[in-house]
């Protein structure tokens, strides 16, 4: 609980100081400064169709993978891997929406999610299995396994995937059949929306009250404490969250496929992936916080395209914004003197090796520190 | 197969490989002292748009120079967050990658307009080396080549002593490993991460301005196109030395070269393959080594300096 | 200043050599140090004595520039300095010598000891000086060896070797022979005179009475942060000591005594109950090295079984077989269903620090727990174990990190001993905790053992081992066998196969 509500006093400062900061280079850059922020404002919340059209549906694919970086980073896994993971996804996906018969409808549609699943997951897999096996750091390949994701979504859209036409690197479109239905007429609001907002809660709930979501929280917390005094099988809870948090990330992508562009193409994602990490971040790793973090940044998204046809402001701007937006955050965790976020991303690793202790532990000058409380 | 395929696709591999050899070794130093910078890719556009800029008044060697010198700006906005205030390495430089990224798009518009007119600026050339650069395959690719590929294989021997021979090299390699020894040892753990980050951001704004000044010739939003992960992938490869990081460079080089000698063959193989290449062998290679051994100790921890 | 006639060794400089005035530190409402006085003379041993947490290495790190006094004053020779760092420590002559070695693993000796130099690198050169200052000191070590390769010993000789080669004037020593075998401490002692006739100061940390007063010219002694008595060694007996330490004599620290109380195994012919064997039980570590060695051992319920080892003699490997937390490479192993463990490394391997003390209790068995959490149950049961075992805390929904390290080891023994578990096994239970802490810990190991639980107590403190223990057995070289419960015995068959 403590949480959300930091995580709801991050929003407010992530909100005002990004404003704050893209008024100044607004200003700086000699651009109209209430003009342009006008013209945000109405790219993103203007009105019920801009708002379900363009914030919503911008923030679903960073929703997605923002809850697949906090899933693994609550595991104690770094996966920086969401972009290539949410890629993987979409490819799979396409390949399987574009390969059904249209008379398969929703279920085909469902089919092509659950292809998404499986390729997100398998590509984490990977990841997980050359940390797990090889001590291969996850920081380092899942970083190379985003530009090889990249390159073969490159490939499968000049080769096997590649329209009829053979026009451009891009797919067929996949049949208004299997799509994801629209959940309000007139708007491009889909239901993959709905899911990302119900993935956020159900794993919300998932790690705050199950047990095997709460072994996966102490798992990332202290991987030596979970399996010594708890007699929790770390290797096989971190791999599941990997492949879970692959998972997620791949359904994002199997989302934006045919909900969102309906084809593949190289250039799919923006940099969901990346953006996921401040979206996790800004919701100190709660899920349901994300769904909040996830609309800041969505909102910033669709506001920029707007700001950009309005005001002529180039949208790069935002992304000054965005990561104006995570270094504040950590700056004010600096001033703050507090650990909040940084606390609970744990670095633990995988579990050490076996072997004998150090002959002594950081708990004795610790305890040299606080055993006068004790006493008072 | 005739020769001149062979040599352009060696002067090819090497050009390629030679901003990836700036930002790997400057990273190389960086995880050496025990931070990884994942900003790299921010200070190499930065670079690019440094480069780019300072040429087209002051000449190519100023652009150069200022190039370096905006990495070396952006990697002290990494050093500020990441080791003054300690925070979470890979999220800072996520952030500064960010901010690269999206500030050179923004003040390319502003400077030189919202066509993103196509701004070509004064370029680096070849310089040969007489007699040498005649040598059959192998001449033009290691003897005709612009300023900033000699300034890079220069760097490599130096960076080598510094790391290995010098007190300051082995203050440095200590930190990566065990920042408290070293505190311990009277050695300022975070003022040597802070140096070896801004050599990172330097190193890295070369490989930018190497890019714009001695290949492309101008800028183009997100260019650095992820040049700044290739130079991590390549320091892991490279078993985070130096000497190693100059093969892996080469070997990355190569790969992208591949689809030149390729289209001068005339084969239709398609290129994502041999740019997806080298990271697989990068993976194959750090599973078959188990990596994690030779990484430095306390490469990305939190706090490492212990205050 | 005019030495008592009764100091056994004059040490006759007339301005100290280091002098700490007043020292005042806070770590946010605690006080660490109030108003501490240190002087420290050319040529004298000078042992800086207290329990746990009373301040002697918040006070030697200021000396050695690893931390800031908030008020006070640090003269050296007299001149009034600030020392904002190690590095300026040292320019002073002052080295250190800390509890958690600073010594980079992956370096070689040389490596090491040139680290932090300000001369140019040449690691012949350095090899070369830590050979001529081996062949003084009587301190030997291979130059060009791995310093993680070194046990725990020779690495402690790389420390003090590295504060030689810097000219090192003034050597504080924090606990150096907590991690040596007797017959190590008797040689880093005999060296600290040695220095120290040489002209030189060394300040020893230590709890260990007698150990020290064999080389010590003076004593200080700290209790919570103050200086309570600086006097000659000759002037002081162990027992005026251990009255100072602890605060008007109201605790005998002389251990041994607690043997009156132990309990007395059930002698009424009847057989004792076996719930934990152990038969013919080898482990080896992950390079292939047996580090335990066809180990045979039955412990009954109702008995505490003291194990007694130097450092990296099998016990670590013993006592996780015994906890179920390793499987052997070979043998057999019998274990009751439920076993507490609690192991000497709190924050690695028994707690999570982030997480509140509710979910620290439900760590056990987390394992396999099925379904929901029932955090309401487990918030009754956590606030059970906190009444029980006296944890001090302003909930059960606190963080464990807000806890001292007393009220954690409280918890941790408490979630282990509340499902009642048919055996317990403890790995230096009260390590870095202070007197009341370490009293309550004892209790509630006799009272486990008392209630039918089979102990199994390993200390690296003997005479913790003999206190406690209703028999002993000792590890060496991978090998347990039993010895009697006589003190110079057992402290014989530790050194005897010692590494």
């Amino acid at each position: 609980m403590r949480n959300v509500i930091r995580a709801a006093g991050d929003l407010t400062l992530a909100g005002v100081s990004s404003i704050g900061m893209l008024a100044l280079l607004l200003w700086l850059s000699g651009y109209p400064v209430g003009d342009s922020l006008s013209a945000l404002w109405r790219g993103a919340f203007g009105s019920w169709s801009v708002l379900a059209s363009g914030t919503l549906v911008r923030a679903t694919p960073m929703l997605f993978a923002g809850l697949a970086v906090a899933l693994a980073f609550r595991a104690g896994i770094l996966n920086i891997g969401a972009e290539g993971q949410l890629l993987t996804g979409a490819s799979a996906a396409a390949a399987v929406a574009i390969t059904l018969p249209a008379s398969m409808g929703l279920a085909g549609a469902a089919l092509a999610l659950c292809a998404g699943v499986l390729a997100g997951g398998l590509w984490a897999a990977v990841a997980a299995v050359l940390r797990q096996r090889f001590g291969v750091l996850e920081v380092i390949s899942t970083i190379m396994l985003n530009v090889i994701a990249l390159n073969v979504t490159g490939l499968l859209v000049r080769g096997p995937l590649q329209e009829a036409t053979r026009t451009f690197p891009q797919s067929d479109m996949v049949d208004a059949a299997l799509r994801l239905p629209r959940l309000v007429a007139g708007t491009r609001l889909h239901a993959g929306v709905a899911l990302a907002i119900g993935s956020a809660l159900a794993l919300a709930w998932f790690l705050r009250a199950t047990a095997p979501g709460f072994r996966l929280r102490m798992t990332g917390a202290n991987p030596r404490a979970a399996a010594s005094a708890g007699g929790i099988d770390v290797s096989r809870v971190s791999l599941l969250a990997f492949i879970a948090s692959g998972a997620l990330a791949g359904l994002g992508g199997a989302v934006e496929v045919t909900g969102v562009t309906y084809a593949l193409y190289e250039n799919l994602s923006p940099g969901y992936g990346y953006t996921a990490i401040a979206v996790a971040l800004l919701a100190r790793l709660n899920p349901s916080a994300a769904i909040g973090s996830a609309l800041v940044f969505g909102a910033l998204e669709a506001g920029a395209s707007a700001m950009q046809r309005d005001a002529q402001v180039p949208a790069g701007m935002v992304g000054v914004v965005e990561a104006c937006v995570i270094l504040v955050l950590v700056a004010s965790e600096w001033v703050g003197g507090k650990a909040g976020w940084g606390r609970s991303l744990n670095r633990g690793g995988p579990p050490q090796q076996f072997g004998p202790a150090a002959p002594h532990d950081d708990a004795a000058s610790a305890a040299d520190r606080s055993t006068s409380e004790a006493r008072a | 197969m005739t020769a001149a395929p062979l040599a352009d696709f060696l002067e090819a591999s090497i050009r390629s490989a030679t901003p990836l050899l700036f930002a790997a070794l400057g990273e190389t130093v960086a995880e050496r002292s025990g931070v990884i910078n994942v900003g790299l890719e921010g200070a190499i556009i930065v670079g690019c748009l440094a480069g780019l800029a300072t040429s087209t008044t002051l000449g190519p060697e100023a652009g150069l120079l200022a190039a370096g010198l905006a990495g070396v700006a952006i990697a002290a906005i990494f050093a500020i967050v990441a080791i003054g205030m300690a925070a979470d390495q890979i999220i800072t430089g996520t952030a500064i990658t960010m901010l690269g990224l999206g500030l050179t798009g923004t003040l390319y518009r502003v400077l030189y307009g919202d066509s993103g007119a196509a701004l070509s600026a004064p370029t680096l050339e070849p310089l040969g080396v007489p007699a040498l650069e005649q040598i059959p395959v192998l001449g033009r690719a290691l003897f005709r080549q612009p300023l900033p590929t000699y300034l890079a294989l220069a760097l490599v021997p130096a960076v080598w002593w510094w790391l290995y021979r010098t007190q300051s090299g082995l203050s440095l390699r200590a930190t990566g490993e065990n920042p408290a020894a070293a505190l311990a040892s009277g050695i300022a753990p975070r003022r040597i991460q802070t140096v070896a980050v801004l050599f990172g951001g330097l190193c890295g704004g070369l490989a930018g301005g190497t890019l714009v000044l001695a290949q492309v010739g101008t800028f183009a939003e997100g260019m650095s196109a992820g040049r700044g992960f290739v130079a991590i992938a390549i320091v892991a490869l490279g078993r985070w030395n130096p000497v190693g990081a100059m093969m892996a460079a080469l070997l990355f080089g190569m790969a992208s070269a591949l689809q030149f000698l390729f289209q001068a063959l005339s084969l239709d193989v398609p290129y994502q393959i041999f740019l997806a290449l080298p990271y697989l062998l990068t993976l194959v290679a750090l599973a078959l080594t188990r990596g994690r051994y030779a990484a430095p100790a306390a490469l990305g921890s939190r706090n490492g300096a212990a205050r | 200043m005019v030495l008592p006639p009764g100091a056994d060794r004059a040490v006759t400089t007339a301005v100290p050599r280091l002098a700490l005035e007043s020292i005042t530190r806070h770590y946010g409402p605690v006080v660490a140090l109030d108003e501490a006085s240190l002087t420290l003379r050319a040529g004298e041993v000078h042992a800086l004595l207290g329990e746990n947490g009373a301040g002697k290495s918040t006070l030697m790190k200021i000396a050695f520039g690893l931390e800031q006094p908030d008020r006070g004053t640090i003269r050296i020779d007299g001149t009034s300095v600030t020392l904002r760092s190690p590095r300026s420590a040292m320019q002073h002559g002052i080295g250190m010598v800390q509890q958690h070695f600073a010594l980079v693993d992956a370096m070689t000796v040389a490596e090491n000891v040139a680290l932090g130099s300000t001369a140019r690198l040449d690691l012949d050169e350095v090899a070369t000086q830590i050979r001529a200052i081996s062949a003084a000191s009587g301190l030997v070590i291979d130059p060009d060896a791995l310093v993680r390769d070194l046990p725990v010993g020779a690495q402690q000789r790389v420390e003090i070797i590295k504060a030689l080669s810097r000219e090192t004037s003034i050597l504080i020593l924090d606990e150096p022979t907590a991690v040596l075998a007797p017959q190590e401490v008797a040689e880093l002692l005999a060296w600290t005179r040695r220095f120290a006739d040489g002209g030189g100061t060394v300040v020893l940390i230590a709890h260990k009475l007698h150990e020290v007063l064999r080389v010590a010219n003076r004593v200080t002694v700290l209790r919570r942060g103050r200086v309570v008595l600086t006097a000659p060694a000759a002037e002081v007996t162990a027992r005026s000591l251990a009255d100072a330490m602890l605060g008007g004599g109201q605790h005998t620290p002389d251990t041994t005594a607690r043997r009156d109380v132990t309990h007395t195994l059930p002698g009424d012919g009847r057989q004792p109950r076996p719930v934990l064997e152990l038969r013919n039980v080898t482990v080896r570590d992950a390079a292939g090295v047996e580090r335990l060695r066809a180990a045979s051992i039955t412990i009954a319920a109702g008995e505490v079984v003291g194990i007694a080892a130097v450092e990296g003699a099998g016990q670590h490997e013993l006592l996780r077989v015994m906890s179920g937390r390793l499987h052997p490479s070979s043998g057999e192993v019998h274990l009751p269903p439920a076993i507490g463990f609690v192991p000497e490394d709190r924050h690695r391997e028994a707690v999570v620090l982030d997480a509140t003390l509710i979910e620290n209790v439900a760590l056990r068995g987390a394992g396999t727990r099925r379904g929901l959490m029932a955090w309401t149950s487990l918030r009754t049961d956590t606030e059970a174990v906190m009444a029980t075992r006296d944890v001090r805390a302003e909930t059960a929904a606190v963080m464990m990190r807000t806890l001292s390290g007393g009220n954690q080891q409280k918890l941790v023994l408490g979630r282990e001993l509340a499902s009642s578990p048919q055996a317990l096994v403890v790995e230096n239970p009260t390590r870095g905790l202070d007197i009341l802490a370490t009293e309550d810990v004892h209790t509630a190991l006799r009272a486990a053992r008392d209630a039918g639980t089979a102990v199994v107590v390993y200390s690296s403190d003997l005479d913790e081992v003999l206190a406690l223990a209703d028999r002993v057995l000792v590890v060496t070289g991978g090998q347990l066998r039993a010895v009697g419960h006589d003190r110079e015995a057992v402290g014989r068959a530790m050194l005897a196969g010692g590494s």
